[in-house]
């Protein structure tokens, strides 16, 4: 709900003797103090971490060399396909590629950038996921692989939507918030999404945190059996969590009967949470992906239990790294909704208006996004074209496609699952320790080995 | 041989038949658009998710014990337990009609969105937690926590209520006859009108609850002081 | 997380039949808790002034005789020592903390599962079933047991860190749930001189209760401090010389249901536990209140 924009330019190169920012009292932490006190309310806001965390930047590929040989580009096949869910489910996903779209609502998004998701993913053969306020006939209609997800609040939760669906996803948590319920204020909680998730209209939607009929691993394992049951074990079911005590939660998922498991990094993305909650808790996408792949290796399901990562995935390179770890496939959330037009330059002016500016904007729980995604406003989405949207993500997925392959074949692989952890060095000790991939030109990693 | 006036009763012993293989069945019925209209279910000795999922008119009545989510996302469907219900009981059911003769443990009738639910005996903690328009109606007591974060829907308690009721309540109505041992946040007790009595006479009605008086409820809903984020509410939050 | 089972004998028929019924019971209870399975008996009361200990060795060829001649040497008597897998049960002519401080320093690499003049307690990593076969669960008597089937949350799956654990002579704990205040709490009670061999977290709430009971507490003054001091998640079932008790915490997310007949009163996480037993299905049903200490005892003759 913060009002103030922090361009953090506004007084770049205008230095004078005598003017020295504080690291701790820098200007966004004085202005945030500023806002706290007078609107005596904890600042919620959309996107994802923003400060610097260890990632996918701190690692790189070791390409091919003498001792191995790259695959011809286009020529020599390397396959992205990826099978979600072979553990129970009678009818698996077929995935083209090894992203997919994350949940996302409703409710958080406006109906049009929902279509374009679902265009998007149709198009180019993967999979979106609905969110905290449930199923529309729009997603179902224009998604041909739809992953229902069933969280905390039961938002629109119907026996017909899940029986509609393809795979179904018990939402434990998310990386931007574990522990935390979906938010939506009020501004967003129009007549049509009051009515979906039976709440008065305008008001600010209050969370739930835990879901309301089971609590803890032992009963998961019931109610996933239970659904089950409801979809004639037709589906697979997925386990998402936000990355704290991975390793565990990988373990008890797996445990519960999970058939997929979904990480989601602390940087993973929202519409509405606390900034504190935002940047002050979870573990990153990097040190996740080990903890999760361990857990699923000492259990001797690895690659039969899939894993998908989410949390601050960006480009190909991510996504390549992300496989290499051990994952199955990747999420993205913020970034399809940048692909499709979110912090455009092109609605600079009107971003101004609101006290922000492109490649600032967060206040995606105001509702009141010029680009008409994170909107509930009529007027605004319908700026919003979900064909050109929808063909701007499709583009987007098969850019990332194609540079994973390129990575991938550049370190000899005919699939990109045969990505694997020693096509990888790290440029820090403490990507190095997350990872668990030696530091470049080392064969150290710190904490499983001592030599350099 | 089938009588034009007598219906024909499937039984199905889960101590036989697996539950996967009942529910297929209970399930087939409704994608073929034919079948058994009226089931028997023995010896469910506390299997879970008993006659889950159900999307037709059937008649299912289930002779003992269940466990959790016994006629979960029930949808037009009638089951009946003759028995006590676990955790879960007829959880996010759309419409129909599930009577228990026993007691529910907890969450009974979570996140319900329609039809009507009937406890006899008593249900635990969390009964209509998170309601969002199912009816329910406990001859006994519930437990502490019931319709937490109630959105709308009807709940009537015969007996007593536990603590924290009806805490962070949306629109949800709730009637009960007995005491109440504490109410949640944001939740009050309102004014019994005529209007309230006749709804409550109505639900007592149709779930044949015939031995209570309908002017012997009070009624507790929201404050709606938690409908927008107010610095004051802090201690509520 | 877990499945506990808790069944207290009425009647000799049952007696005779407790580990038939218990058998049954954790089997039920498999899917919820699939990594290690543990059972409190409580039987077979050592004469006056002596002691039994129930002891864990990792050494599949433990010379369990030759320590028997060594507590003779020591206590006095001839007895044999009763052998079930990987545990045994030995008797000691002397009282049960005597006979622990014993073996613990004479014979570290031996754990000491249980002490006290009736109980014994056996657990073992591995499904529920199995342990069951391996450890002749079938044919114990005794007036009452708990069992317990774990699936580990935050610590590792071994033999230390199943259920039960023993919070001191005749006593044990089982818990479901996860607590939240654990370290601290570990930290705390190690300063007053209890011992923990593991990271979890029910161990610190057994430890909890030793330590109160140590102190001076009742039982049920224990356990309801427990509502004080603890933090998170739970329902604990306690075995005692002559029963069981029952907690849940305030919040209760955690199931626990009781039944009771005539011949037994039952308790389990989930009902189809108890609807393995005789009469199960005229049981008298209830479910433990939140905050409240439930006791069982047998009547003392």
């Amino acid at each position: 709900m913060s009002d103030t924009v922090s361009t953090g330019t506004s007084r770049a190169g205008e230095w004078h003797p005598g003017l020295r920012e504080s690291y701790l009292f820098d200007r966004n932490t004085i202005a945030e103090i500023q806002r706290a006190a007078r609107e005596g309310i904890y600042d919620i806001r959309g996107f994802g971490a923003k400060r610097s965390l260890p990632h996918f930047d701190d690692l790189l590929f070791l390409g091919a060399s003498v001792s191995r040989y790259p695959l011809e580009g286009y020529r020599e096949r390397c396959d992205t396909n990826v099978t979600l869910g072979t553990r129970f489910a009678k009818r698996p996903l077929e995935l083209k590629i090894p992203v997919t779209i994350a949940g996302m609502s409703f409710g958080a998004l406006s109906a049009p950038a929902k279509e374009a998701l679902g265009r998007a993913a149709t198009e180019v053969g993967t999979s979106t996921t609905t969110g905290d306020g449930g199923m529309t006939p729009e997603e179902r209609g224009h998604s041909k692989l739809l992953v229902y997800q069933v969280l905390p609040s039961r938002y629109g939760m119907s026996p017909d939507d899940l029986r509609r669906a393809d795979a179904i996803e018990v939402v434990v948590g998310q990386g931007a918030k574990p522990g935390g319920g979906g938010m939506l204020l009020g501004y967003k909680i129009s007549d049509r999404v009051a009515a979906m998730r039976d709440l008065p209209k305008g008001i600010d939607q209050r969370s739930a945190c835990r879901h309301p009929d089971w609590t803890g691993p032992d009963d998961l394992e019931i109610k996933i059996g239970e659904l089950r049951e409801i979809t004639d074990w037709e589906k697979p079911i997925f386990v998402k969590v936000g990355a704290t005590r991975t390793y565990y939660d990988v373990q008890l998922a797996v445990k519960a009967g999970a058939d997929v498991i979904v990480v989601d990094g602390m940087q993973g993305g929202t519409a509405a949470t606390q900034d504190v909650f935002i940047e002050h808790v979870g573990i990153p996408t990097l040190c996740a992906i080990p903890l999760a792949v361990q857990a699923l290796q000492e259990l001797g399901l690895h690659r039969e239990v899939q894993l998908i990562v989410s949390g601050g995935i960006r480009t190909g390179a991510d996504v390549a790294k992300a496989l290499a770890l051990g994952a199955d496939a990747v999420s993205i959330g913020t970034a399809a909704l940048v692909a499709m037009g979110d912090n455009s330059p092109e609605y600079e002016e009107q971003y101004r208006k609101i006290g922000s500016s492109a490649g600032f904007y967060d206040d995606w729980q105001a509702g009141r996004d010029p680009a008409g995604i994170s909107t509930q406003d009529d007027e605004l989405a319908s700026h919003f074209d979900p064909v050109l949207g929808g063909r701007k993500v499709a583009n987007y997925l098969r850019v990332l496609t194609l540079e994973t392959q390129t990575l991938a074949r550049a370190c000899g692989k005919s699939h990109v699952h045969n990505l694997e952890p020693e096509d990888l060095v790290a440029l820090t000790i403490e990507a190095a320790a997350m990872a668990r991939v030696p530091l470049a030109g080392t064969n150290w990693i710190p904490g499983l080995n001592g030599s350099l | 041989m089938v009588t034009g006036t007598e219906p024909v009763t499937e039984v199905v012993d889960l101590a036989l038949t697996p539950l996967r293989e009942l529910n297929q069945r209970l399930h087939d019925v409704a994608t073929a658009g034919e079948g058994p209209r009226h089931w028997r279910v023995v010896n469910p000795r506390g299997a879970h998710a008993v006659a889950c999922g159900l999307d037709a008119e059937l008649d299912v009545e289930i002779d003992g014990h269940v466990g959790y989510y016994c006629a979960g996302m029930n949808q037009l469907a009638t089951v009946r337990v003759r028995g006590n219900a676990g955790t879960g009981l007829a959880e996010n059911m759309m419409s129909g009609l599930v009577v228990v003769d026993g007691s529910a443990s907890q969450s009974a009738g979570a996140t319900g969105r329609g039809g009507l639910l009937v406890v006899r005996g008593d249900a635990a903690a969390r009964c209509g937690i998170s309601m969002k328009g199912v009816d329910i109606v406990v001859r006994g007591s519930v437990g502490h926590l019931s319709a937490f974060m109630a959105q709308t829907g009807c709940l009537v308690v015969c007996g007593d209520a536990g603590d924290a009721l009806g805490d962070s309540i949306y629109e949800a109505r709730l009637y009960v006859r007995g005491t109440v041992a504490g109410l949640g946040a944001d939740c009050i007790e309102k004014e019994m009108r005529e209007e309230h009595v006749a709804q409550v006479r109505d639900l007592l009605a149709r779930a044949e609850v015939d031995d209570v008086d309908p002017a012997d409820f009070r009624r507790y809903g929201s404050a709606r002081q938690l409908y927008t984020f107010k610095i004051d509410n802090a201690g509520a939050y | 997380m877990c499945g506990i089972v808790g069944l207290f004998a009425k009647s000799p028929g049952i007696e005779e039949r407790l580990g038939v019924h218990l058998t049954a019971m954790l089997a039920q209870m498999s899917n919820r808790g699939p990594d290690s399975a543990g059972v409190a008996v409580y039987r077979d009361p050592a004469p006056f002034g002596s002691s039994k200990l129930t002891l864990y060795s990792a050494d599949p060829h433990e010379h369990w005789g030759a320590l028997c001649d060594e507590l003779g040497d020591a206590f006095g008597g001839e007895h044999e020592p009763n052998v079930r897998a990987s545990h045994a049960v030995v008797l000691v002519e002397t009282g049960a903390a005597e006979a622990e401080a014993w073996v613990r320093s004479r014979h570290p690499e031996l754990r000491v599962m249980s002490a006290g003049r009736v109980i014994e307690i056996y657990k073992e990593v591995g499904r529920p079933e199995v342990f069951a076969d391996q450890f002749h669960l079938t044919d114990v008597h005794g007036t009452h047991a708990l069992g317990h089937t774990r699936m580990a949350t935050e610590s590792r799956v071994t033999t230390e860190g199943s259920h039960p654990f023993s919070t001191g002579l005749d006593l044990c704990l089982v818990h479901n749930g996860s607590l939240s205040n654990h370290n601290t709490l570990r930290r705390a009670l190690r300063r007053e001189g209890i011992e923990f061999q593991t990271e979890n977290d029910t161990e610190v709430a057994a430890g909890y209760l030793a330590w109160r009971l140590r102190e001076g507490a009742s039982l049920e003054q224990a356990l309801e401090g427990c509502l004080d001091d603890l933090d998170g998640f739970y329902t604990f079932a306690v075995g005692t010389a002559d029963g069981f008790a029952v907690l849940r915490d305030p919040i209760a997310c955690k199931p626990a249901v009781l039944a009771e007949t005539d011949d037994w009163v039952a308790m389990a996480s989930e009902y189809h536990a108890i609807a393995v037993l005789p009469g199960a299905d005229d049981a008298r049903m209830w479910e433990p209140e939140p905050g409240v200490v439930y006791v069982w005892e047998q009547a003392r003759v």
